[in-house]
């Protein structure tokens, strides 16, 4: 067969040889691989039907470990001699290319022996390949030739002729193309090989200068990142020739060009040359280019920065700062000619807009400073212009232009990181502004920038700040102004809180401001203001902001645990008791939102403890709530004793401080030890299923999950849960007397106590508290009960007296619920859970809805809105299919939060799924547009946002649509909201 | 002209700085309040149009300013005057329509729409207001798909 003289046959004898060759080559022995080689080579000069057959026999052969010395480099001469590749077919071709990878990769040395020939025939071999999937091997082949140092002996030039065609790479993969390659495969591969030897660089630089001009903006941005690729690698020798050319290009660039991308591929490009001039290593009768290159920069550059106003001001300022960022060297050099200049123009120019140009500029070059640390001293322009700099700073500081002040506190924030610029007056000078303008500046934002830079500042200048600024803001907070309104001095109080809070950041200045609030939440506690319940918050708020930053410092954490915490629980402890003995005193202290916001501060002031500082705490909180043990808090001699957990009308605000108990021991690492769990827990559970507040039962239950979560899994966990469950379930039944309870208790309530009732909701609310606390703590770990309970939840969605609130409870199973339960209070949660849920419960609520009675419908919407507003949005995507018939049904809904949920999850989907929302066009058309009229303005917004989104399907599925939807958005463009009507430009614009 | 290698009519333009999105008060979220179409609303329409020769806003280049925009809600009057860079400007008819067409395409029909140039800025004011006032050829202008292709790309948001 092999034999034969029809070519086709002969060709069919060769494939199967090679075919078996290939399955078989790593079985070969010596002698019949030579055989074999010999044999192939021989077969190139055979018919060309017969080559593609041959060269599979080759690759086979190529790959052969056993391959004798110097029959790689006879199949490579063979290869090159017979065999006109560019006239073959891809895959031939390819196949040529891997047995020429293959030799290179394992007979490197004998291929380097063949000298530059081995380069010609490749050049020869590659010179005309059209194909995107056999450029990607030659472009690798020849990065390999030239990294791995074969010898390019006259053929540099050819060599890069035959790459540098390519380039730049204008490629579109065809629409479902197969193979996958992206043109940045090829741009990013091609690169790799221009910019992998210095030689080229005299055939590349006027490449890259020629097409920096061009009319495309993919071949400029190629261009100019090939160039910054480049330099990493040139030094002076390879540039010199082009600088003028290549400055002159980036410059124009630059000035004209409308594209941010372009601009910051021409910035970085500048600062790849400069950074290269400053480190090429030069022979000693070279001159060192870089201070010319940099004067032609100053030179086209800085006379722009002396027209503040005009459009070039900020393209030359970018490319000074480009040039200056390069090199300690470029920054001194453009520094020593600009900084002046710019001071020069600061006090020319007395507009407040001009000046912030200039600043902003000026800015821009003290950042650059940072990089290099601290200000050396024999080089630096900025030490020697210290004082002008910051007298420009300070002045901007009393500009009345809030915009200039936030540039100069910017500013001042940067100097003050320089590390030995500024002088103790000057800091003095810095504190001062800092606090005149964090308490009295009329504008928010200029007030709070100064505080965010006294925040970075503090901790570099601790003593400065603890001493002058702390001591300053306690004075401004126990002073009584005269004559000035009640809402300027609650305002002013206010800041210095804001401000107190923002310098607590080093452990020296926590020790002084930690006192300094408390001091003031204890007056405020005293005080009968009418608005301290606002103003204690505001203090918890700080004292929140400082415990936050405590965290990272064990020593300030454990000082400020301990100087806090029991301080709290004092107030909160003598306040319950007065209230307990003199009802209706109405202390601030134990209103909820006060309460509330002393959650967080105990929180964060545990989370960080350490284990043993924690158990030490951990021993004296629990017995203060279990048995009353007051003895380790301040002040300890109270009229009563403490009974949270105890029955009687009278102890109703001390149950409320289990709150703070909440705060505390949920808030725990998890393996710290708490004494009494089990009595603890039970507590709980009682409280949360017989306390008529629904605040102090919604706690106990939050608390109880929170403990639940922690505890190891085993008996004593199965047991109390089988306890909550046996409360829980009877609570929950169903049963003839329900209602009539419900009303019952409703009606007697606030009969008894006489008050306007604030537990509305009474026992069916309490109930329905728990079930979702506690399914929460299971759900998170998958406890066989977990189940169980969801599925209680579920049924109770088809409940028309507590479906509603059921239906709200899955916004609390799927959210990160802030106080107990999440992963910063070291609770156990796994990744996923949200999925899981959603696999495990979403067809059950779609099968509830579909079997439901209209009345309750809405409920099973609901609890499916709120958990697909939860859920990651590429998990949405996938399970899309199954949910959009609902999704669309839900859009008629009247329900608001299911019609905002609803619209919050599809919009979206359109973006990212327009293929399978096209085939719903004419549904989602009619739906959006009819809730563009919806009464609520939330509403109306999602909807317009969607229809907005609806552009993003294929214009041919929109086509039709089009003449209506653009009517129908005519009328929301008069709508009597601003906000709405918004929405409706930028809809229908788009259209 | 625009895009092209034509050099600039102007190359280094004095610029203004934008103004920052209008912040949203607790009156406009009040689902109950109406808030009336003010000039600062018209304003915010046109101010992010894009010039035509330079990579900059209509607002950047002061060719439109809250000033110089009038708005009568209850009587559904617009007026807006743009101020060209320069007084040979070439562009003003182009500027002017794409105004026009934003304002037709962002606000009710029961508006009432006059563009014309801030008096006394431009060589042929006469003539570019006669044609801006012009509605036969204003709708023919956005007939031709070549002219409403270069209008379009000045409404486009930046990218």
């Amino acid at each position: 067969c092999l034999e034969n003289t029809d070519p086709r046959t002969r060709g069919r004898g060769i494939q199967l040889l090679s075919q078996v060759l290939l399955q078989c080559y790593s079985l070969l022995q010596e002698k019949e691989v030579l055989h074999l080689v010999l044999f192939y080579e021989n077969r190139l000069q055979d018919h060309h039907l017969v080559i593609p057959s041959v060269l599979q026999g080759l690759r086979a052969l190529s790959m052969c470990e056993v391959l004798s010395p110097g029959l790689a480099v006879s199949v490579l001469k063979a290869i090159f001699q017979e065999v006109h590749v560019q006239s073959l077919l891809q895959l031939d071709r390819h196949t040529v290319y891997s047995i020429i990878t293959n030799f290179m990769g394992t007979r490197e040395e004998e291929l380097k022996g063949l000298g530059a020939d081995f380069t010609f025939g490749f050049i020869q071999v590659m010179d005309g390949e059209k194909d995107p999937r056999n450029l990607l091997v030659a472009f690798q082949i020849v990065h390999d030739l030239i990294t791995k140092n074969y010898a390019l002996g006259p053929f540099v030039e050819e060599l890069f002729e035959v790459t540098s065609c390519y380039f730049p790479i204008d490629f579109t993969p065809p629409p479902n193309d197969p193979h996958g390659i992206q043109r940045e495969d090829l741009i990013l591969s091609l690169r790799a090989v221009l910019a992998s030897t210095p030689q080229f660089a005299e055939f590349l630089l006027p490449l890259l200068i020629e097409k920096m001009d061009s009319d495309l903006q993919s071949a400029k941005l190629d261009s100019l990142q090939t160039l910054t690729a480049c330099c990493a690698i040139y030094g002076q020798k390879e540039l010199q020739e082009f600088l003028p050319s290549l400055w002159s290009s980036l410059r124009r660039e630059v000035f004209q060009t409308a594209s941010e991308k372009v601009e910051a591929e021409c910035l970085a490009a500048l600062h790849a040359l400069s950074a290269c001039l400053s480190c090429s290593v030069l022979s000693s009768d070279t001159e060192d280019l870089l201070d010319s290159f940099l004067s032609s920069i100053l030179q086209d550059c800085r006379h722009h920065l002396c027209e503040p106003d005009m459009k070039l001001v900020w393209p030359s300022a970018k490319l000074l700062q480009a040039a200056a960022g390069a090199s300690l060297r470029t920054y001194h050099r453009v520094t020593r000619s600009v900084l002046p200049l710019l001071l020069e123009q600061y006090t020319k120019h007395p507009q407040s807009s001009q000046r912030r140009t200039i600043l902003e500029m000026l800015l821009g070059f003290l950042e650059l400073q940072q990089k290099w640390g601290h200000v050396e001293e024999d080089e630096s322009t900025l030490l020697s212009l210290r004082a002008p700099v910051c007298s420009v700073v300070f002045s901007a500081l009393t500009d009345p232009s809030v915009q200039l002040q936030l540039v100069g506190t910017r500013a001042l924030t940067v100097l003050g990181s320089l590390q030995g610029l500024l002088s103790p007056s000057d800091l003095e000078l810095v504190v001062d502004h800092l606090i005149r303008l964090a308490l009295h500046e009329e504008d928010s934002q200029s007030s709070e920038a100064a505080m965010e830079a006294a925040g970075s500042l503090a901790p570099i200048y601790p003593k400065v700040f603890s001493g002058r600024m702390v001591p300053r803001l306690e004075e401004e907070l126990q002073s009584e102004r005269e004559g000035e309104s009640p809402r300027d001095h609650r305002s002013l109080r206010q800041r210095c809180l804001q401000a107190l809070a923002a310098v607590s950041i080093h452990t020296s200045i926590v020790r002084e401001t930690v006192p300094v609030l408390l001091q003031h939440l204890r007056k405020v506690h005293k005080g009968s203001e009418s608005g301290n319940t606002q103003d204690m918050v505001s203090v918890c708020q700080s004292l929140h902001r400082v415990a936050l930053q405590c965290q990272r410092d064990t020593e300030s954490c454990w000082y400020y645990h301990q100087a806090v915490v029991p301080c709290l629980l004092a107030m909160a402890v003598q306040a319950a008791m007065q209230e307990s003995t003199h009802p209706l005193l109405g202390k601030a202290l134990l209103k909820e939102e006060v309460l509330a916001a002393m959650v967080p501060v105990i929180s964060a002031a545990t989370t960080h403890l350490s284990p043993e500082l924690a158990a030490q705490s951990v021993s004296h909180v629990v017995p203060l709530f279990l048995e009353g043990e007051v003895t380790f808090l301040p002040q300890n001699s109270f009229p009563c004793s403490f009974q949270p957990f105890e029955d009687g009308e009278c102890l109703e605000a001390q149950r409320r401080l289990v709150v703070l108990l909440m705060a505390f021991v949920c808030s725990l690492p998890r393996d710290v030890v708490i004494p009494q769990q089990e009595r603890l827990l039970r507590e709980l559970l009682v409280l949360s299923c017989s306390c008529n507040c629904p605040f102090t039962a919604t706690t106990a239950a939050k608390c109880f999950a929170g403990l639940v979560n922690k505890h190891p899994a085993g008996q004593q966990l199965d047991e109390i849960l089988q306890l909550a469950v046996n409360r829980m379930e009877p609570g929950l039944a169903e049963g003839p007397r329900r209602t009539q309870a419900l009303t019952l208790l409703l009606w007697v309530r606030p009969a008894l106590d006489g008050g306007a009732g604030e537990s509305q909701g009474g026992r069916p609310g309490a109930d329905s508290a728990l079930p979702a606390q506690v399914t929460k703590a299971l759900v998170l770990r998958y406890h066989p009960l977990s189940s169980r309970l969801t599925d209680k939840l579920l049924g109770l969605l088809g409940d028309a007296e507590l479906g509603p609130a059921a239906a709200d409870g899955f916004s609390l199973l799927m959210a990160e619920s802030p106080d107990v339960l999440h992963k910063g209070c070291h609770a156990d949660v796994r990744i996923m859970f949200r999925q899981r849920f959603f696999t495990d419960n979403v067809p059950k609520l779609v099968q509830g809805f579909h079997g439901a009675g209209p009345d309750v419908k809405a409920n099973y919407l609901k609890g499916l809105s709120h958990v697909l507003n939860h859920l990651p949005k590429p998990v949405l995507v996938t399970e899309l299919p199954t949910l959009l018939s609902l999704l669309l049904e839900a859009l008629s809904c009247s329900d608001r939060v299911v019609q905002l949920s609803t619209l919050g999850c599809l919009q979206p989907l359109l973006l990212e799924a327009p293929q399978i929302m096209s085939l719903h066009v004419d549904t989602l058309v009619t739906k959006f547009l009819s809730l563009t009229s919806s009464p609520a303005m939330a509403v109306r917004i999602a909807a317009l946002r969607c229809a907005h989104a609806l552009t993003s399907l294929p214009t041919t599925v929109l086509l039709p649509y089009k003449a209506r939807v653009i009517r129908a958005l005519a009328k929301p463009l008069d709508d009597k909201k601003r906000l709405v009507r918004k929405e409706a430009v930028a809809a229908r614009g788009e259209w | 002209g625009p895009g092209g290698g034509a050099a600039l009519e102007n190359a280094n333009p004095l610029i203004y700085r934008r103004s920052g999105e209008r912040p949203v008060t607790a009156r406009e979220e009040d689902d109950e309040l109406p808030d009336s179409i003010d000039d600062r609303e018209i304003f915010d329409l046109i101010r992010s149009i894009n010039d035509p020769e330079h990579p900059l806003t209509l607002e950047e280049l002061n060719v439109v300013e809250q000033v110089r925009v009038k708005v009568n809600d209850a009587e559904s009057t617009v007026a807006v005057e743009f101020t060209p860079t320069i007084p040979h400007c070439s562009m003003a008819t182009l500027i002017g329509l794409s105004i026009k067409v934003k304002l037709i395409r962002s606000l009710p029909e029961r508006f009432k729409l006059d563009v014309h140039i801030t008096p006394g800025t431009h060589a042929s004011e006469h003539a570019v207001n006669k044609q801006l006032a012009d509605k036969e050829r204003v709708a023919a202008a956005l007939e031709n798909s070549h002219l409403l292709e270069v209008v379009n790309q000045c409404l486009s948001a930046r990218s």
